[in-house]
């Protein structure tokens, strides 16, 4: 099945996100959206791959030889350090959310608040 | 809204949305079957072109390297952002003055064994030079600047899982953490720039290719790399210092 690798990044996509809506903890969240994101890369590298390509590194192999797209892979890198950076900021938000509301279930929060 | 209502709510939505990307996807090209020029033209161009048989960081640090220095930034200002959301409050100090020592005894994580200490400390050397060797080898073979500076940010992390607090706070804390983060921003502007007076582009590379395969290949690309190196490690153990502060500072205080 040809889509199948496309279907998977949209699967993964769905599952964090249901994780994010049903959540009862912000660090849990946090990961869920780690979950989201990584569908990001399964979609990128299924587009760059080729059958049978080696990987963009022609360290070992002569070049020419069959190799999958690096530029997808480039994109990855910067997609895993969005990721990171997101991932720290929003956990030092959990970190100030517990001290300030002493809960970090977002349900409980709007209680709080309401 | 009630958690029933909100389920409903995304599962009819999340059913129409993938459908929709079923339906989006459907039109992609095959599995296995990848047409993109670029791909290609990159893996043909970047030994002759450019020296460097890593074709990954070729378009990172070369044909893509503007995009790279914007990365980058996004990385140092996620760092400034935790620093200040998790910065000591005037309302926490005093809250730490009047001292919870009941809540403190039940935080002391207990001393890490004999086995454990012998075994992180003994890592860390070998992990400081494996960070250096994927750094200074990103053009040859995978690696590069952020995977090198992270596994280099790693380091301070087995100080403290060894329990060595003093040693891992020295450490962590050091000037010289913000000053190679801040030196790595400026050291990729810098090469950049260098570029911009040499050849009329802005991070065009510059500097003798270099041999492919060997370490000093590909211009300007392995100090981009160092520059990187520096930024993201700095950024890295600034922001594992701003989350273990948080504990560490009271098991100190605990302890002192």
């Amino acid at each position: 099945m040809s889509i199948f690798p496309y279907l998977v990044a949209a699967w993964l996509f769905l599952v964090g996100l249901y994780g994010i809506i049903s959540s009862r903890n912000f660090v849990h969240i946090t990961m869920c959206l780690a979950v989201v994101q990584s569908s990001t890369y399964v979609l990128l590298l299924a587009i760059g791959y080729k059958v049978g390509g080696v990987a963009p590194i022609f360290a070992d192999v002569p070049v020419g030889t069959p190799a999958v797209d690096p530029v997808v892979q480039a994109l990855m890198l910067t997609d895993i350090v969005v990721e990171a950076t997101v991932v720290a900021l929003l956990l030092a938000l959990a970190v100030q959310i517990q001290k300030a509301a002493g809960t970090v279930d977002p349900d409980r929060l709007l209680e709080l608040q309401g | 809204m009630n958690r029933n209502r909100r389920h409903v709510l995304f599962f009819v939505s999340a059913a129409v949305l993938f459908a929709l990307l079923a339906w989006g996807m459907h039109d992609l090209p095959p599995f296995g079957h990848y047409r993109g020029p670029y791909g290609d033209l990159v893996n043909s161009a970047t030994v002759y072109e450019r020296h460097i048989t890593d074709a990954i960081t070729a378009v990172n640090f070369d044909f893509r390297g503007f995009d790279t220095l914007g990365e980058e930034s996004i990385l140092f200002m996620s760092v400034i952002g935790v620093g200040t959301l998790l910065r000591r409050q005037t309302k926490e100090r005093k809250k730490d003055d009047a001292g919870e020592s009941d809540e403190l005894e039940t935080r002391r994580a207990p001393d890490p064994s004999d086995a454990v200490k012998v075994i992180t400390l003994g890592l860390v050397g070998p992990l400081v030079v494996y960070g250096l060797y994927i750094v200074t080898h990103g053009q040859v073979t995978p690696g590069g600047g952020f995977q090198g500076g992270v596994i280099l940010a790693t380091a301070p992390l087995l100080v403290y899982l060894a329990g060595d607090l003093k040693t891992f706070k020295h450490i962590t804390s050091h000037s010289l953490v913000e000053l190679g983060e801040a030196a790595g921003i400026f050291g990729f502007v810098a090469i950049g720039l260098l570029g911009l007076a040499l050849g009329g582009q802005f991070l065009r590379n510059v500097l003798p290719l270099g041999e492919a395969g060997s370490i000093f290949s590909g211009g300007t690309v392995p100090l981009l790399n160092l520059a990187t190196a520096l930024a993201v490690a700095g950024g890295f153990i600034s922001a594992i210092y701003a989350f273990l502060e948080q504990t560490v500072e009271m098991r100190m205080e605990g302890e002192e």
